[in-house]
């Protein structure tokens, strides 16, 4: 059995070989590569801590075998700043106070940047809350992180509007 | 997690021989296959993954006025393709009613079909189940049943099926293309899972190695587009299993109802079509007394298979909700909150 792999993670191709099958996604990510951004929770989709971007889609990491995505293009949460510039959703999630203990942050902000990309949620609250649905917080911060993520939707949204006056 | 041998095959035919061998298992976006395995209620030796196999990622639309979707469509894909959305509002809403955006963006068209029931006992291993170990016992008969079936059910399974894309599917006569170890054919999609009798750990029609590679929509579905909707009840708002849905669908000309195709969901193993309740729509005038009578002839083989006498009302009541919706027209637009009746902002009654 073939379990070589090669993945671009946060823009670097990683060569690897996997001891098993099993390996899912998500533990390739904390175990091997050492980016520990991307949490644990529940490790059966039903939380959405794990969320990362694979070829520009939001998905949860804990069901995704590694060996089943060879080839993929993969953004986690250490791969959304620019060095020390904080991307606008990590800026926007500490102005609105979309967190308080932070677990579920980096699924919150790579949910937020799929969503923002699937270009469905608009800057229209219900569709915010609906669209971040997968995400959990047990603090409860969600008026702050549906605040953070229509904050930097409405300014996409100004930006596009900007360029085609 | 049982090991397992892990295969990608370069053809359909590769595919079916591989997944012919006993405790073969296909994977397509694995949403619910790896969480039956982490969990340990599937068990599969071999995974055969289809989720790359060529051409079955297409949609295409048929020269009669049908779409074929690819096994292999995203569920995401399948909702927000423009087209799909125009000529099938009520199964783009269904499909996103349904999980979370992150897991719609994983699943296919294939597995949503093919997903297994979410029934707790089911789920927990330590729990005698029919379905997951045939002669068992079901522990849900006497456990916590008010989400359990109230139609179709036997006394060995009481377990739904947790799809809203397969409702609106059965309602519009779906049929699925399969390709197995004596070629291809094809079932419709009611005809698809099975009712448990006395063999629950029998699901559906397919035999080993058979592979879905597509899904039909017949032209004939798309006169129905400008009234249909799904209509979905929750324990909360959005990221949940249906309760109960219904998916309706009419055809009205000169304020009559010509044709009416109607299913429910979260009622029964499969998703459940009403035509006894269709024929009394068909030829009458739109309104609250022929829903109502529609919808007491789609439960009227009803009963309740533990604590779960209210779902029957309810499906009526969300049968004559749909009704209602579809017969309004179709939105422009899908919904904020795909299927819901209910709105998350303070103050609106109803967002569907």
């Amino acid at each position: 059995m073939n379990l070589s792999i090669s993945l671009t993670v946060n823009g670097v191709r990683r060569d690897l070989e996997l001891e098993d099958p099993r390996v899912t996604l998500l533990d390739l990510l904390r175990e091997r590569l050492h980016l520990t951004g991307t949490k644990k929770g529940c490790d059966r989709g039903q939380c959405g801590a794990c969320t990362v971007l694979v070829d520009g889609r939001r998905i949860n990491s804990c069901l995704a075998l590694a060996i089943s995505h060879d080839g993929a293009d993969v953004l986690t949460i250490e791969g959304v700043a620019r060095g020390d510039q904080l991307h606008p959703l990590q800026a926007a999630f500490i102005a609105h106070d979309g967190f308080q203990c932070g677990f579920c942050t980096p699924g919150q902000i790579m949910s937020a940047l799929g969503l923002i990309r699937e270009g469905q949620a608009d800057d229209d609250p219900e569709r915010v809350r609906e669209g971040m649905s997968g995400n959990l917080c047990r603090c409860g911060a969600y008026s702050g992180i549906t605040d953070a993520v229509l904050e930097v939707q409405q300014s996409l949204n100004d930006a596009n509007q900007r360029r085609s006056a | 997690m049982k090991t397992f041998d892990y295969i990608r095959p370069a053809s359909i035919a590769e595919a079916v021989a591989a997944a012919t061998e006993p405790g073969a298992a296909y994977l397509a976006g694995g949403t619910n296959l790896l969480d039956l395995m982490k969990g340990g209620i599937t068990r599969p030796s071999r995974l055969v993954d289809v989720s790359r196999l060529p051409g079955l990622d297409r949609i295409e639309h048929l020269p009669d006025g049908g779409i074929r979707i690819g096994a292999q469509v995203r569920n995401a894909d399948l909702a927000h393709d423009p087209d799909f959305a125009r000529y099938h509002p009520a199964i783009a809403e269904a499909l996103l009613s349904g999980a979370s955006a992150q897991l719609r963006n994983a699943a296919t068209v294939g597995g949503n079909l093919l997903q297994r029931t979410r029934c707790g006992y089911f789920y927990d291993v330590a729990s005698a189940c029919n379905k997951r170990e045939p002669g068992a016992g079901c522990d849900a008969r006497d456990g916590e049943n008010r989400l359990h079936a109230v139609l179709g059910w036997s006394e060995a399974c009481i377990a739904t099926h947790p799809s809203d894309f397969c409702v609106p599917l059965v309602a519009l006569d779906a049929v699925v293309e399969i390709e197995g170890r004596t070629g291809w054919r094809e079932v419709a999609v009611e005809a698809l899972h099975c009712l448990p009798g006395d063999t629950p750990a029998r699901e559906s029609a397919l035999e080993p190695g058979d592979l879905i590679v597509a899904l039909r929509l017949p032209g004939e579905a798309r006169a129905f587009s400008a009234h249909q909707r799904y209509l979905k009840v929750r324990e909360r708002t959005s990221y949940a299993f249906a309760i109960v849905s219904a998916a309706a669908a009419l055809r009205i000309e000169q304020g009559t109802i010509r044709d009416a195709r109607l299913a429910l969901g979260g009622v029964a193993a499969k998703p459940w079509r009403a035509r006894a309740a269709e024929d009394i729509l068909q030829g009458a005038r739109p309104g609250p007394d022929a829903y109502r009578r529609a919808a007491e002839a789609a439960l009227a083989g009803a009963k309740p298979s533990g604590d779960n006498q209210f779902k029957i009302e309810l499906a009526q009541r969300i049968l004559v909700r749909a009704l209602t919706l579809a017969a309004a027209g179709t939105p422009a637009r899908v919904a904020a909150l795909p299927a819901s009746p209910f709105s998350t902002l303070p103050g609106a009654l109803i967002d569907a």
